[in-house]
């Protein structure tokens, strides 16, 4: 019985993970491909959450889920034309200021607009609710919460692994100059990358709007553990992010299923050992630019 | 030019406004002198943030309330409110507030452990401080000191309130328990509250399980919930907590019922409609059915426009505290004050009962509230989902029974 009850906390740690790679994979793309560490990623995920909150009340819960990600996509574009473009060659210290005062902004900005208080969300009555499959207990919710995750996942795949474009972004991970040389301008990439990074953090925060707090911090609580996932699955390589987030989900679930006041602290452990035995992360790349 | 030049300007000052207000600078502007200079420190920032914008629109509303009305002894309040941040930085502006804005007292707080620093600046320096929003026992008990008086209800008194209810409902008695714990100062507190009334009256628990403070997630716990198969599920969770484990608690649909010792009604309010369910208790809440409490939320509604959270009312019945004790004692010196409030002398809360502070912990006995929630389809509004029962204790026993004895909670000062 015990086995069974460790098993299921695995297996709910692997949906849990799906949720954090949502976050964690735009985070990791931009920094593989523009250099930049964006640690405002957690802003555009608690922006996601406001603004799906605000169209669902007019639309619904469909619509905000839909159309709260396409718009802060579009916030993305701008965010990379005016602010992220001035930095890729620049000193990484700057960027890093320049992205954090940007989260401290953002975050007083949804204070002043929708105040500290947290906002209500509700998923519809529907998705409520547990669906066993054996003995496994699942929320329907995060049921589909993963559905939507694999095929965000499958869609980001295919576009980095089969088609021209995605060509061009791994070329450009490795080698700018070369990418360069070959007359091909890296900046429309980088502003489809960022596009699309931002847009999977708005749509992370958008679908945990329904089962978690809505607040101003919310961002500042998920880029932590965001940047955990990425450290841990290594620059650069798609597959260590995705083997990264399921990997803090399981170990979290089993800490909590043995010591659970030290859940919070388990993915810091994780990413302790592996950085002691893996110090590029569990499948990163050498990237010749950032040696 | 000079349109670019104004906006720019504009801009210059709306950034500083913006990083003015991050780093915790004083966001109210300093009356002229004369004025009495109060310290006020509450969360507004982090876990508790929600709690503690709520608690300044309230003693906002009591200032402005009293200078309108000619302040205090003639003097108007100058009411200097920050952000608490933490328990390091809680103290060192309570001895800034002391030492450089030369404040006569302090107010405020809602996390226990910042309370707990702000009390012992307030004792190093022999200046009273008015402890508004923490509930943990141990401040009141082992560590209470001569200069801090303690305005909201203990976690004992919020155990004995929501525990009534479970005891109607036969949720306790010859039941298994299962309990989900804060792990901090204030979820320890609850929690031995919490056993000690459970066993008291014939429940067991079967586990108590602490998590850390920035739990988002409480998905491991639910299926551990679920393992245990309990008959009721009793959190002692704080802040956001509370509203993210009732969110996820509906969303997975376990069918035990479930009960809290702590939740505040903003908490309640931000778990969104059909998610919350159970028992819980309250110091204070905006259906209260008196004068004083109507005349109030009438008022709040006015100004902010929407109903005060049981923060706002505290922090506007403490404001009049203070401004009672001073008018009575004709005085801001901290030994009149301490004397004052031990008289136990009886302050209007806009309850039913009026209050007073017990002269041995310091702390304000008062009446509390069970409430549980609406039947589906019978809320009026987003703020109106929630049912409140009548008063703990009732009206022919004596305030004090809800709270925790001298040998239960012992203050030596």
């Amino acid at each position: 019985m015990q086995l069974f009850f460790l098993l299921e906390q695995v297996v709910n740690g692997l949906v849990l993970g799906g949720y954090y790679l949502l976050i964690a994979l735009g985070l990791s793309l931009i920094f593989s491909v523009g250099g930049v560490v964006n640690l405002a990623h957690g802003a555009f995920y608690a922006l996601g959450a406001y603004a799906s909150v605000e169209i669902a009340r007019h639309l619904g819960f469909g619509a905000g889920a839909v159309l709260s990600p396409v718009a802060v996509a579009l916030l993305g574009i701008l965010f990379e034309r005016f602010i992220l473009r001035r930095f890729y060659t620049a000193d990484p210290i700057l960027s890093l200021l320049v992205t954090f005062g940007l989260a401290l902004v953002a975050e007083q900005a949804i204070r002043m607009v929708w105040g500290a208080a947290p906002l209500p969300a509700s998923m519809p009555a529907g998705f409520k609710g547990q669906l066993m499959l054996g003995d496994f207990m699942f929320s329907r919710y995060r049921l589909f919460l993963l559905a939507v995750v694999a095929a965000v996942l499958g869609g980001i795949w295919l576009l980095l692994h089969k088609t021209s474009f995605g060509r061009v972004v791994r070329a450009g991970i490795q080698r700018p100059d070369m990418v360069a040389a070959l007359g091909i301008r890296l900046q429309p990439y980088m502003t489809t990358i960022v596009m699309l990074g931002v847009g999977m953090a708005a749509l992370g925060g958008a679908l945990f709007a329904p089962i978690a707090m809505v607040h101003p911090a919310m961002g500042a609580e998920i880029i932590t553990v965001a940047f955990v996932v990425v450290v841990i699955g290594g620059l650069g390589s798609f597959w260590g992010v995705v083997l990264a987030a399921m990997l803090v989900g399981v170990v979290r679930g089993i800490t909590i299923h043995f010591l659970p006041a030290a859940g919070e602290a388990s993915m810091y452990v994780l990413m302790f050992l592996v950085l002691m035995f893996r110090p590029r992360g569990l499948l990163g790349e050498r990237i010749e630019k950032f040696e | 030019m000079t349109s670019r030049r104004k906006v720019l300007k504009a801009g210059a000052a709306a950034g500083a406004a913006v990083f003015a207000s991050t780093l915790g600078f004083p966001a109210i502007v300093r009356a002229q002198s004369g004025a009495i200079k109060i310290g006020h420190l509450t969360p507004l920032t982090g876990f508790l943030g929600a709690l503690g914008e709520y608690a300044v629109m309230g003693i906002k509303m009591a200032t402005e309330e009293i200078n309108a009305a000619g302040g205090v002894m003639g003097r108007k309040l100058d009411v200097i409110s920050e952000d608490s941040v933490n328990p390091a930085t809680a103290s060192t502006k309570a001895q800034r507030m002391l030492e450089q804005d030369r404040v006569e007292f302090l107010m405020g707080e809602i996390n226990s452990a910042s309370a707990q620093t702000i009390m012992q600046v307030a004792a190093r320096n022999k200046k009273l401080f008015l402890q508004i929003g923490a509930r943990s026992d141990v401040l009141r008990g082992k560590n209470c000191n001569k200069y801090t008086f303690h305005v909201d209800i203990p976690v004992t008194v919020m155990v004995n309130a929501a525990g009534q209810a479970l005891l109607r409902e036969g949720l306790i008695k010859g039941k298994r328990v299962f309990s989900l714990t804060s792990d901090y100062l204030f979820g320890h507190d609850l929690s031995k509250a919490a056993k000690a009334f459970i066993a008291a009256n014939g429940g067991t628990v079967i586990g108590d399980e602490l998590t850390a403070t920035d739990t988002t997630d409480f998905s491991p716990f639910l299926l551990k919930i679920r393992q245990a198969k309990p008959d009721l599920v009793a959190t002692n969770l704080g802040g956001n907590q509370v509203t993210n484990f009732v969110k996820q608690y509906s969303e997975f649909g376990l069918p035990y019922p479930v009960a809290g010792f702590n939740l505040n009604t903003a908490d309640a309010w931000a778990a969104g409609e059909g998610n919350l369910a159970g028992f819980w208790p309250t110091v204070w809440h905006h259906e209260l059915d008196t004068p004083g409490s109507k005349a109030f939320v009438a008022e709040f509604r006015k100004k902010y426009g929407k109903p005060p959270e049981n923060h706002a009312w505290i922090e506007y019945v403490s404001l009049k505290i203070m401004a009672q004790a001073m008018n009575a004692t004709k005085s801001t010196d901290t030994d009149k004050l301490i004397a004052y409030f031990e008289s136990q002398a009886e302050f209007d809360l806009l309850k039913g009962r009026k209050g007073y502070f017990r002269s041995w912990d310091h702390q304000l006995i008062q009446e509390a509230y069970p409430f549980t929630v609406k039947p589906k389809g019978q809320a009026k509004d987003k703020w109106d989902f929630l049912a409140f029962g009548a008063a703990v204790p009732a009206a022919n026993q004596p305030l004090e029974v809800i709270n925790p004895s001298k040998e239960q909670n012992t203050c030596s000062m």
